[in-house]
């Protein structure tokens, strides 16, 4: 994956083209607003992270330009404006997710491989497979070896939003925000509960497990035999 | 000096003189008017007479000649008041009257005239003013009938008189008027001034004196005491926060500066290094956590929240909250209940209420005794949109511990945890951002007895007329 990292904090920038280095994608970085605009243009990249407030040229502009020339890559703008009213403008200026900082690199990993797969993805499919789990999006209809799953509308939100992301990393946050459209930390582990009971209704009586927790990231449905 | 010359610029001062002024105006022309009318009144009236006369005497002289007319003429001479009567000859010679002396040429021209005129009777040098008419007889004669203008002047003279010095008393007791009230204005103002002043020093408890007679002054200073006590409120809660920062930031940064220090110090192996990072990265979450917690509320309390207000159902967000912590408080050994069937249509900003009431239902699931049962049944939390006419109300009931009343408006501020919470974990600023969350929308947070157990009170302002009641 290519990205390009818009940020004009040099430290933060070397930091996080190390990470994702680390973690086997390409970053590029862009220390203005102007600079990142014409390598945005210019280059193919994957996904943007784009910081709000830059030399030059704000973050926002820069993205606003980008949609104004039908650039439709997709961008995380990464921001220390957090509240609510400042994620909102964010977003409706064309930015596709929105971080606040500081954030764990692993919840910036997670959003925007989400992001990077976002357009080749499973959007538009009906029917949502992992291994043995089927999930219909129509029907409402869940079921695991061909034996039917009676799920909560909430459970069956989550399932669905998991198993889109099949194969990534979903942190909690992202759950909160794309199955509850809530925005803020609700301090205790409620997630971690809605999803063990969504695992005892899943996983329960099956020998391979396919809702997994990824320690110190968030969770992942996957089919374990491949 | 310049005491008087502030008194002169006063607002007060400068309106009594722009009525002083329109008075005057108005009086003057009122008495104009009067004054004009009135003497053509009298002119009217002494023409019309005049004519009378005229026209009486001239058939007499018609039937019975000069002779008549002279004898006439004289008799009515004779008799007391202000007519007067002359008759000459062509040539201008007196026949009879009471006109001693007229001024020169008057006899020569008929037709009406005001004149100088002497009385026969009356001394040398007392000359009067008179209308009169002279008209040609046939046979060269002249006649002259008039009136005395004396009391027309007179009656003039006394309404100019008084209307001079109404004027002149209106003036100086509306400028007398004007200058007491002023001063009395001004020195309420300076009053205020002075309050303002010492406000401005750093004494922010000042507050500007109320008359209590209810007048633009005292309202004026009504408002601006509410807005002082806000400001002081606002003060008082930055310098809270301040302070909370300095220790509830402080301790858990010193603690986590600590550990790194003793990791250091010691001889350590990887899995050392490793722990000591992994408790640092939690701690910070933790502060990182609690910063976001406070930015909130600053937010929240200072208004600016305010732009991202639409319109919702208070009902759906209690379920969604109930929905979101049902299987938490199930995890406990609770039961979570939400009742919310009717629509509670609220104003506001979704997000923060949500949070606010999310932060209730937390400690309550948090403070419950957990597989306590009351009267056999399980512990019971129960989640409530209702309203009461003019209130939307959010509410959340446990079978906790409760909170002492004597503590309930304390545990309300920032950082505040009573000490047999101390051990659960949380900052200590779930409340009050719910109580801020409430504020901004122009409704409160209150903490009731649920004997036992606590009630706490979302009360936001209800939208509209009853929708589906």
């Amino acid at each position: 994956m290519r990205l390009l990292i818009i940020e004009d904090d040099r430290d933060a920038a070397d930091y996080l083209v190390k990470a994702f280095r680390e973690v086997g994608h390409i970053a590029d970085q862009a220390s203005d607003g102007e600079e990142g605009l014409a390598l945005a243009l210019d280059g193919q990249y994957d996904v943007l992270i784009v910081d709000r407030m830059l030399p030059k040229r704000d973050g926002l502009s820069v993205i606003g330009a980008l949609r104004g020339k039908s650039v439709e890559t997709p961008v995380l703008i990464l921001s220390a404006l957090g509240q609510v009213d400042d994620r909102v403008k964010g977003l409706r200026t064309g930015g596709d997710d929105y971080l606040a900082k500081p954030y764990a690199f692993s919840e910036l990993l997670a959003r925007v491989e989400a992001l990077a797969r976002r357009r080749g993805n499973r959007g538009e499919e009906t029917v949502y497979r992992v291994g043995d789990l089927e999930l219909n999006r129509l029907s409402h209809e869940v079921s695991r070896a061909g034996q039917e799953l009676q799920l909560q509308p909430r459970e069956f939100r989550l399932l669905e939003f998991l198993m889109r992301h099949a194969g990534q990393v979903v942190t909690r946050t992202m759950l909160l925000e794309n199955v509850w459209d809530y925005h803020f930390d609700p301090q205790t582990n409620v997630i971690d509960v809605h999803i063990s009971r969504l695992r005892s209704k899943i996983d329960k009586g099956f020998a391979q497990p396919l809702l997994h927790t990824v320690r110190g990231a968030g969770y992942m449905i996957r089919d374990g035999a491949r | 000096m310049t005491a008087l010359g502030k008194l002169l610029r006063t607002t007060a001062f400068q309106l009594t003189l722009v009525y002083l002024m329109i008075f005057i105006l108005f009086a003057v022309s009122l008495l104009g008017y009067f004054a004009l009318n009135t003497r053509r009144l009298i002119t009217e009236q002494i023409t019309q007479t005049v004519n009378t006369e005229i026209s009486g005497l001239r058939d007499q002289y018609n039937q019975g000649g000069i002779r008549r007319l002279v004898i006439l003429v004289d008799l009515r001479s004779r008799r007391p008041g202000s007519s007067l009567y002359l008759v000459t000859t062509a040539t201008g010679e007196g026949l009879a009257g009471n006109v001693g002396s007229l001024e020169p040429g008057v006899l020569d021209h008929p037709g009406w005239l005001e004149t100088n005129y002497r009385r026969l009777d009356a001394p040398e040098g007392s000359e009067h003013l008179a209308l009169v008419r002279v008209v040609q007889l046939p046979g060269g004669f002249r006649l002259l009938v008039g009136r005395d203008l004396e009391e027309r002047e007179r009656l003039f003279d006394i309404i100019a008189n008084a209307g001079q010095w109404s004027l002149a008393l209106v003036i100086v007791l509306g400028l007398i008027g004007g200058f007491f009230v002023s001063r009395r204005v001004l020195k309420r103002v300076d009053a205020m001034t002075e309050t303002a002043q010492t406000i401005m020093a750093g004494d922010l408890a000042g507050r500007l004196p109320v008359a209590g007679t209810g007048d633009e002054l005292d309202r004026l200073a009504d408002h601006l005491n509410a807005m002082l006590e806000r400001i002081e409120a606002l003060m008082r809660g930055l310098k809270e926060v301040s302070d909370n920062i300095a220790h509830d930031l402080k301790t858990p940064l010193t603690r986590l500066r600590n550990r790194c220090e003793e990791v250091l110090r010691g001889p350590a192996g990887d899995s050392d290094y490793r722990a000591a990072l992994e408790s640092t990265i939690a701690e910070s979450d933790d502060l990182i956590r609690t910063f976001d917690a406070l930015l909130m509320i600053a937010r929240a309390e200072s208004g600016q929240a305010r732009d991202n207000m639409s319109e919702f159902d208070a009902a759906e967000i209690a379920r969604d909250v109930g929905e979101l912590y049902e299987p938490l408080a199930d995890e406990k050994g609770l039961a979570l209940k939400v009742e919310a069937q009717a629509a509670a249509p609220v104003r506001g900003n979704r997000e923060l209420v949500s949070q606010a009431l999310a932060n209730l239902v937390d400690n309550a699931i948090k403070y419950a005794r957990p597989d306590g049962k009351l009267n056999g049944a399980p512990t019971e939390i129960l989640v409530k949109a209702g309203h009461d006419g003019e209130h939307i109300m959010l509410s959340v009931a446990d079978r906790g511990p409760g909170i002492p009343e004597a503590d309930r408006s304390r545990v309300v501020e920032r950082f505040v945890r009573l000490e047999q919470s101390r051990s659960e974990p949380g900052s200590g600023l779930g409340l009050s951002l719910a109580a801020a969350v409430a504020r901004l929308h122009g409704g409160q947070l209150r903490l009731e007895d649920n004997a036992p157990g606590l009630k706490s009170i979302i009360e936001l302002p209800r939208v509209g007329p009853t929708g589906a009641g």
